[in-house]
């Protein structure tokens, strides 16, 4: 049986059918995996997908996965959180947060994509994997390759955080540590892939990788009733994510699975990487690259591909962009942790800040359905908050001891209140 | 040393195979003129139809984005590098 999907460009519309590369041949355009939906809806149904564990692999009939394809484990999943809590502290109502800072195998959203791609990979026949990555990346590549018995070999910004090294060098991969910015990593991985047989992820099996990202939206909208939001918020980097989400919104119309309503799409990103909400900030349809100053690691790409894109669809939703300081991002993440319970890293900060931003500047409405993405796990950037939490001194181990202690902090409270 | 541009293997079918063409302008702009005045079947991937350089086409001068040095009238002297790289950003 054919593919029911195959590579198209986005500007010229030609169809290149299934390989291994990201652009198109005749202008140069990004490609995007096409489907047949079709015969999609005759091979596949909401109550057949309901009927599968919940991980990402339940709605691979919308994924480019070939037909000999078997899931290794479960990958995606994660809880759409009623953030009750976070919503009374924001003066809102209806806020969910989706919380791939749990996601399996590797805490971020970055495991989906790492899954499409490794299948892209597998069908291509590559032995060697990799990809430029500013961590979560490079930590998912590392770990599946590692569970799927492919070689490894990731490129990363020499600079990085060392938990995010040290979450890559566990599983086994080479690191290849880079006196640059993630730009520069990445015009070299451009290179690179251009040279050598390897499969690099988000190089040249990027239209695979990519696609991953849509269950991050599928699972929202099964996660709500199979229902779409009213507005979603979504961390940008290399502008991929958003414009995904928003696909897998599109699909679920087309196949009849959700209602077809407007969703508002807002984008986060650090004031110190901006290049895209500044764009849509400034009515341009051209982004204008940055040099990355932002302690948003993970999202520190200063020429996003998918740029055009995300602002694009960001005009078109209604929605908008914001982005915020680092000291904004540093309190977001601390108030997404003392009200719900959940520890995100920098880019989950980015996404929580702007969301406030945006409900308090009226641009989201506090009555409608919010889902703000958390997309990585605060673990891999406690650098970030350490400077937040000064260590205490130690007391001694005797009930007296505590006893003085409690009523120094009692007494230090009430001073502090007065 | 002349100035070198380096050719992506998508684009070499247009300079019959070579990675690299050899060049005497002053700026990225000349460079860029003198390689599509050479092999005219690269123009419309280099530049869009109001002659901008294409949107989904990054160029280095030295391994800077060219964005950050000016754009196209940046100069460029004996020895320099102009690489030409289809934009393809990572993840995150």
């Amino acid at each position: 049986m054919s593919d029911l999907y195959e590579l198209r460009c986005r500007e010229c519309g030609k169809l290149w059918g299934n390989r291994p590369t990201s652009f198109c041949e005749d202008c140069f355009s990004p490609l995007e995996i096409s489907y047949d939906y079709d015969r999609l809806k005759k091979r596949v149904s909401r109550e057949k997908v309901a009927s599968r564990p919940f991980d990402m692999w339940r709605y691979a009939e919308l994924l480019p996965l070939p037909e000999t394809f078997s899931a290794r484990g479960a990958i995606g999943g994660t809880p759409l959180v009623a953030a009750g809590n976070l919503a009374a502290h924001w003066g809102a109502k209806n806020l969910f947060l989706k919380n791939d800072a749990v996601c399996f195998p590797s805490l971020s959203f970055k495991d989906r994509v790492v899954g499409t791609a490794l299948a892209a990979a597998r069908r291509f026949e590559f032995t060697t994997v990799g990809c430029s990555s500013t961590g979560n990346l490079a930590n998912a590549v590392a770990a599946q390759a590692a569970q799927q018995g492919f070689d490894a070999c990731v490129f990363i910004p020499a600079d990085l955080e060392s938990a995010k090294v040290i979450n890559t060098a566990v599983y086994g991969a080479r690191i290849v540590r880079i006196n640059g910015n993630y730009d520069q990593v990445n015009r070299l991985c451009a290179q690179i892939a251009d040279r050598y047989k390897w499969g690099l992820v988000n190089v040249n099996l990027r239209p695979y990788y990519s696609e991953g990202s849509k269950t991050h939206g599928y699972e929202i909208a099964e996660q709500l009733g199979w229902r779409l939001p009213d507005n979603v918020v979504v961390p940008m980097a290399g502008g991929s994510l958003i414009t995904k989400i928003a696909k897998a919104f599109r699909e679920l119309i087309t196949l009849g699975w959700v209602e077809e309503k407007p969703v508002r799409f807002f984008g986060a990103q650090a004031t110190g990487c901006s290049p895209i909400s500044s764009a849509v900030k400034q009515g341009l349809a051209r982004f204008e690259p940055q040099k990355p100053n932002t302690i948003a690691r993970s999202l520190a790409i200063g020429n996003p591909a998918d740029g055009p894109y995300a602002i694009k669809l960001i005009r078109e939703s209604g929605g908008w962009a914001e982005d915020i300081s680092d000291r904004e991002i540093v309190a977001a993440i601390k108030v997404v942790a003392e009200t719900e319970g959940i520890f995100t890293e920098t880019a989950g900060g980015v996404t929580a800040g702007v969301a406030q931003k945006l409900i308090r500047e009226g641009r989201i409405s506090r009555e409608e359905t919010t889902v703000v993405c958390m997309t990585g796990n605060g673990l891999k950037t406690v650098d970030a908050v350490t400077a937040e939490f000064p260590v205490t001194e130690a007391i001694a181990p005797r009930l007296e001891a505590f006893e003085a202690y409690l009523d120094n902090q009692l007494t230090h409270a009430a001073g502090t209140n007065r | 040393m002349p100035v070198t541009i380096e050719i992506p293997s998508a684009f070499r079918r247009f300079t019959d195979g070579a990675p690299k063409v050899d060049c005497s302008a002053g700026s990225i702009a000349g460079a860029l003129n003198e390689l599509t005045s050479r092999f005219p079947a690269i123009a419309r991937h280099v530049r869009d139809d109001s002659g901008q350089i294409r949107q989904f086409l990054n160029v280095y001068l030295n391994e800077e984005d060219i964005r950050f040095l000016g754009g196209e009238s940046c100069a460029v002297k004996d020895g320099d590098r102009v690489l030409l790289v289809p934009s393809i950003a990572g993840g995150i």
